[in-house]
């Protein structure tokens, strides 16, 4: 983790992904038998998902009659318009759409200024520094204390406990740090050489050259920010300031709240005749939560593998 | 720890001679911009990560929230001897290294079979698309990869659906302590085996092509092959992952853990954090909680140490 050789720089995913001509060629049949465990191991990850998709757009009685679907039977769209009218969702969304965009930015900004100071192993210090970084990937204080210290820094139930405890991790700031260490000495030295500072030289040298790692570190933390259930669980018992996460347990695995900012509470005890029942709903507010990230994958995906490879340690 | 001794260097005390210091008072005022690009996230850490060490005290007092952590009397090891001796605690340290082992003994090989499969296959195309479909459910979160599974499993689910129509009676599986552990490793296969693959096939794609033409020449076979040069090619970061998984044991995870996990089940279930959790955060008994809750940490401390110096030993790239 803490060392980076050059080489993990240069792999790409194509290389990782056709670096095969090495071995040699399978029998048809050894050929056929990992394709099928193959597709089959796609198929396992991805049905389900569909699945959930189509119940999402199907009318009730359909899924009461026959949940196996792959595609939705009698279209409708009345299980999306019920979990828009469920102003506690679209609140939480709203407050994690916050969090993830600010949240994200401060990361980045902590991080880059951290680990390009760490990247310099001339300054005096240097270690020390360090390993106030790496203690804490091996050594917390546990929950208890943390509740206590931001109970009494008054961020319990406020909105900046879901980004102000995890301004920076340490382990994408090792990350960015061997990554910028690995940028030759002598590119920051010709600015210097022309006049320009220390914050200077990070802007206009080290960041444009950390495109790579600055995405990848950066969707880490967007990830982990859309994601987080545990600050909302730990540190905030006000249901309307709930991130997406809690109220999409409670409406997904507890089921509660539907009824909540809702006008029609009364359709969802009614049996098979209706159009919206709770199996639409949850299957809806999956997918809900499914579609940022979706949108966001094929970058996603453009990066995490390189930014993988960057982080891991070569064998 | 304030950001001021971070910045002390190591070995400035009285002793050394007068012209290292200035040489030393040289370099730091140099650096004096880096300190400054550091300092945030230094005090980030002193608040944060650092300061709540200052709670750990609680775990030997008889807290008080009037009084503070400062006010509150010394009761030395009076809450780790209640804990030790309580009913509840051989259960959940069963319980957690239970589950971690289970994930570990069924969970850990998947991904590298998957690598290996997905490395005989020459289509880029179709590599790229299966990779991206298995490890899409990563940056899912829990709740609703959950959800997803409840779908399947739920009391109205998939699974039950079937089973109905097949004439046999139907299993509450959310509340069956028989099927809660095997539900735990499934499900976080399911979710994760997909991006274990993606380190693995960096591995892969590192090994020397040289190795199997010499392999060849000698006349090891596809399977020998594998054997002699692709498994002992990916060894150091088998072994790593290995032992960090090890050294993770008292891990079971509890984000999972907490969406699968309802009263009926604790008994299987309930894990050293969830318990610290509706401990600690819902019934307010901070000092056995924080208790509990430094034995795991100090367990795990001493596992990813050993796990690092094992790493170290056998002669692998450790983790520092």
């Amino acid at each position: 983790m803490v060392e980076q050789t050059a080489s993990a720089e240069q792999l790409n995913e194509k290389d990782v992904l056709t670096g095969t001509n090495k071995l040699d060629a399978n029998p048809w049949w050894a050929q056929a038998i990992i394709y099928i465990i193959l597709i089959g191991s796609g198929l396992v990850t991805l049905l389900p998902m569909v699945n959930v998709w189509a119940i999402s757009l199907s009318e009730a009685h359909e899924v009461f009659k026959d949940p196996m679907m792959l595609w939705p039977k009698s279209f409708t769209l009345e299980s999306y318009k019920y979990i828009f009218n469920t102003q506690v969702l679209l609140k939480s969304f709203g407050i994690t759409v916050f969090v993830t965009v600010v949240g994200t930015f401060l990361n980045l900004l902590f991080t880059s200024t951290g680990a390009y100071g760490l990247s310099k192993t001339h300054v005096p210090g240097h270690k020390i520094m360090l390993w106030l970084i790496i203690i804490p990937m091996l050594f917390g204080a546990g929950l208890i204390p943390m509740y206590i210290l931001l109970k009494n820094l008054g961020l319990l139930n406020n909105i900046w406990v879901l980004i102000l405890p995890k301004l920076v991790a340490s382990f994408n700031l090792i990350l960015m740090r061997n990554f910028f260490w690995s940028i030759p000495e002598s590119l920051e030295e010709s600015a210097r050489i022309d006049g320009a500072s220390e914050f200077r030289v990070l802007w206009s040298v080290i960041l444009p050259l950390s495109k790579p790692v600055i995405a990848t570190v950066g969707l880490f933390y967007a990830v982990g920010h859309w994601n987080d259930y545990f600050s909302g669980l730990f540190f905030i018992n006000d249901n309307s300031k709930w991130p997406l996460q809690m109220v999409l347990r409670s409406i997904v695995i507890d089921f509660n709240m539907l009824n909540m900012g809702t006008q029609n509470t009364n359709t969802l005890n009614d049996a098979s005749k209706l159009v919206v029942q709770p199996e639409n709903i949850k299957a809806a507010t999956i997918i809900f939560a499914i579609v940022p990230i979706l949108i966001v994958y094929p970058f996603l995906q453009k990066y995490f593998v390189k930014g993988i490879m960057l982080g891991s340690v070569k064998g | 720890m304030s950001a001021k001794s971070v910045q002390a260097p190591p070995g400035m005390s009285g002793q050394s001679i007068g012209k290292k210091r200035v040489k030393l008072r040289t370099r730091i005022w140099k650096s004096r911009y880096i300190y400054i690009l550091v300092l945030p996230t230094i005090i980030y850490f002193a608040i944060f990560t650092y300061a709540p060490f200052y709670g750990i005290t609680i775990a030997f007092k008889d807290f008080k929230i009037m009084s503070g952590i400062m006010d509150s009397p010394w009761v030395g090891f009076k809450h780790f001897e209640a804990m030790f001796t309580s009913e509840k605690f051989p259960d959940l340290l069963k319980n957690t290294i239970i589950i971690s082992m289970y994930r570990l003994i069924f969970g850990f090989p998947v991904p590298i079979l998957f690598a290996l499969l997905l490395n005989e296959v020459r289509s880029f195309w179709f590599k790229r698309s299966i990779q991206t479909i298995t490890y899409f459910p990563h940056f899912l979160s829990w709740v609703v990869f959950a959800g997803i599974i409840y779908n399947f499993i739920g009391p109205s689910g998939i699974i039950n659906l079937l089973l109905s129509n097949a004439g046999f009676e139907k299993i509450n599986m959310t509340t069956n302590e028989d099927l809660f552990r095997t539900i735990i490793v499934v499900t976080a296969i399911l979710k994760e085996f997909g991006w274990g693959a993606i380190i693995y096939l960096a591995a892969l794609a590192g090994i020397d092509s040289q190795l199997y033409e010499a392999a060849k020449i000698d006349g090891a076979g596809k399977l020998r092959q594998i054997w002699h040069v692709t498994l002992p090619g990916i060894r150091p970061i088998i072994a790593l992952l290995f032992c960090l998984q090890l050294a993770g044991v008292l891990d079971a995870g509890f984000e999972q853990i907490f969406m699968f996990l309802n009263p009926a089940v604790y008994d299987v279930g309930d894990i050293i954090d969830t318990y610290v959790y509706r401990l600690g955060i819902l019934q307010s008994q901070f000092e056995m909680a924080t208790a509990v809750g430094l034995f795991k940490g100090i367990i795990g401390m001493i596992l990813i140490i050993t796990a690092n110096t094992i790493i170290r030993r056998m002669g692998e790239k450790s983790l520092w």
